[in-house]
């Protein structure tokens, strides 16, 4: 069974210029226990995603359609009061900036035994929690650091930091935003692992937002790939990474620097610009920088099978079938 | 946070001895002086000298200055020139009632005004957020004395609810709380806008920051939220402005003392001032000084209590 399973989810901002509509149709599912990685460039909607699945979203967002199921029960049919039971006990979240996530006024201490606040414990017992909980992710003397404020610690430490608040409750569902964008590429290694290591450990879901393929490859056991506020392929990361389906997501393993085998000056670039989500072109959302555009790009791709749970939204499956 | 505290007391103490300096040199550029206005016009030039040298008015300014350093830190302000009393004990007198108007006014003000910005941020665009942001400056527009003579004429004079004038009785503290309500209204008014708005503006900020949405992802109750993560931060520029503000309530003490016919610095200051009696208006610049250079220092370390970034230096 699906830890979280998103079936057609239709997100939209109101804007001065009308509706931009952010995400569109979306379905997705994380399999209980599996990392599901989501891929895609700035603009593609995966923070409206996430925002959504989590009912934290802005004051201007409106959803159109659509379900978010975690564990069988539609998040956006529940209560406020039904979702804040929800937040930190059996979804929990990192988010991109270590150096925001937490209260800067307040010792790390203070941050963690109040996340704790639904517990039955006596004060001692959530700092011993805390503690343990520190010592999980790696943070040396841990007794001691929980009496320091934030701006004591390093970027990765409050990543760390991050990490164990999110998994102190043991969650169902981690949701991860691109929580190692902000950190350089040691101690991206390093948080991966630890993070793979503890999920391994509680056995929860993981959705890992990232725009680094690397460290989609590297974690994720599935990964879903968005363009424009589509989902545009899905599949294992051996499937999607060894034989993408979408040209898309072709273009965006071309452009991965980590890819690039022969010496250049000058990146590779996918050429052209993201399509207006306030008014969009119909038909295929990537038909305008696609390599391989043709008459049939005119009509909106359905997801297409092309291969054992690979599908991607693209005309071309259906019509090497068909040929 | 001990050698914080110690740091910004040493500060405190060059800021001081460098703003009494320039008050001494300021004063004793304003035209007139304390021998003629004691002495008359029809005084003889040796009676003169001789009151000049009593006074210390024929040395030398610099020595003058050093001088009154030295008699300062032994407590000795000098002497009133009409009644002949010390006149550390004139203004130490005088103290106590605008310290006490000045602190009851800030201090429900700023209760009120932070409530009030809270209240609007939280519930930002809402009609009570648009009326308070129409009150509030409404209110930071009108000054001190004009809110005294309207509060005197319709709650003292119209309504009879608040006496007009004086301070009340000495040793009645019910009476002489009685004596503050109006005052400390006309003084305290303006500043429940401010800080209003200020609370407002710094609250939005606070509440878009990326560790409250962390908070919220953790499911904790919006109320601990608010005022147990955000209005701690959303403070720090409120407490800035009401330790520099002091001297802004120091002066709207001077217009309402006078109004109500309060005791107090502001009044002393006046009345000195009209009569070139230049020890008390030195004492009573000097307390003023003192009370603003106080209040900027606690306001710093009150900071520094409330953010540990600052405490640390960073």
């Amino acid at each position: 069974m699906a830890v979280l399973d998103i079936r057609g989810l239709s997100v939209g901002y109101s804007t001065p210029r009308g509706e931009l509509r952010a995400l569109r149709d979306v379905s997705m599912m994380v399999p209980e226990g599996k990392i599901v990685g989501i891929v895609g460039e700035s603009g593609c909607g995966k923070s409206t995603l996430i925002s959504a699945i989590i009912r934290l979203m802005a004051p201007n967002a409106r959803v159109g359609a659509g379900e978010v199921r975690f564990q069988g029960r539609d998040l956006l049919a529940e209560t406020e009061a039904q979702m804040r039971a929800l937040r930190g006990t059996q979804i929990s979240m990192v988010f991109q900036d270590p150096m925001q996530t937490h209260n800067p006024v307040l010792t790390v201490g203070r941050q963690m035994m109040d996340i704790q606040y639904r517990e039955r414990l006596s004060r001692a017992e959530k700092r011993q929690r805390a503690e343990r909980m520190l010592a999980l992710v790696g943070i040396p003397d841990p007794e001691a650091r929980l009496n320091q404020y934030p701006f004591e610690f390093s970027g990765g430490m409050r990543q760390r930091i991050a990490i164990a608040m999110a998994l102190m409750a043991k969650p169902a569902l981690l949701i991860a935003d691109e929580p190692t964008t902000a950190l350089d590429a040691t101690l991206e290694v390093q948080i991966i692992k630890r993070l793979r290591e503890l999920q391994d450990e509680i056995g929860c879901g993981v959705l890992f937002i990232s725009h680094h393929l690397g460290v989609i490859a590297e974690l994720c056991d599935e990964v879903v790939v968005m363009y424009a506020g589509e989902v545009v392929e899905t599949g294992s990361v051996r499937d999607v990474f060894h034989a993408p389906a979408h040209p898309y997501t072709r273009a965006l393993l071309e452009c991965d620097p980590g890819h690039i085998k022969v010496k250049t000056r000058a990146l590779p670039t996918i050429p052209g610009n993201i399509p207006d989500l306030v008014n969009l072109p119909g038909g295929c959302i990537f038909a305008d920088r696609c390599e391989r555009r043709h008459a049939a790009c005119a009509a909106r791709p359905t997801m297409a099978l092309a291969g054992d749970g690979h599908r991607a939204a693209c005309h071309l499956i259906t019509e090497r079938e068909t040929a | 946070m001990l050698s914080f505290i110690f740091k910004r007391i040493g500060l405190a103490a060059v800021i001081t001895i460098l703003a009494v300096s320039s008050l001494f040199l300021i004063v004793h550029m304003i035209p007139g002086d304390p021998v003629s206005t004691m002495l008359g016009p029809r005084a003889t030039p040796e009676m003169r000298a001789a009151l000049e040298a009593r006074m210390g008015l024929d040395k030398p300014l610099i020595a003058q200055i050093g001088l009154f350093f030295a008699n300062m830190l032994r407590g000795d302000l000098g002497m009133d020139v009409f009644s002949n009393r010390p006149v550390s004990e004139i203004v130490l007198g005088q103290v106590p009632y605008t310290l006490v108007l000045i602190l009851v006014s800030i201090t429900w003000s700023a209760v009120l005004g932070i409530a009030l910005g809270s209240y609007s941020a939280i519930h930002r665009n809402s009609l009570g957020d648009r009326l308070t942001g129409i009150l509030s400056v409404s209110v930071i527009a009108v000054p001190a004395f004009v809110v005294s003579l309207y509060s005197l004429l319709i709650f003292a004079v119209k309504l009879q609810w608040f006496p007009a004038i004086g301070a009340g009785d000495a040793g009645n503290w019910g009476d002489q709380l009685h004596h503050l309500v109006l005052p400390s209204l006309a003084i305290g008014l303006s500043w429940v806008g401010y800080i209003a708005r200020l609370v407002r503006a710094s609250m939005l900020e606070v509440m878009g920051e990326g560790h409250i949405r962390t908070a919220r992802a953790f499911g904790l109750p919006e109320r601990q939220i608010v005022f147990g993560y955000a209005l701690r931060l959303a403070i720090l520029p409120t407490v800035t402005v009401i330790g520099v503000g002091m001297g802004f309530l120091l002066s709207a003490a001077v217009f309402t003392e006078i109004v109500f016919s309060r005791p107090g610095l502001g009044k002393l200051v006046i009345d000195s001032i009209t009569t070139r009696n230049y020890p008390v208006v030195m004492g009573s610049v000097l307390f003023s000084t003192l009370i603003f250079v106080a209040s900027t220092t606690l306001a710093d370390i009150v900071n520094a209590i409330l953010d540990p970034r600052i405490r640390a230096g960073k």
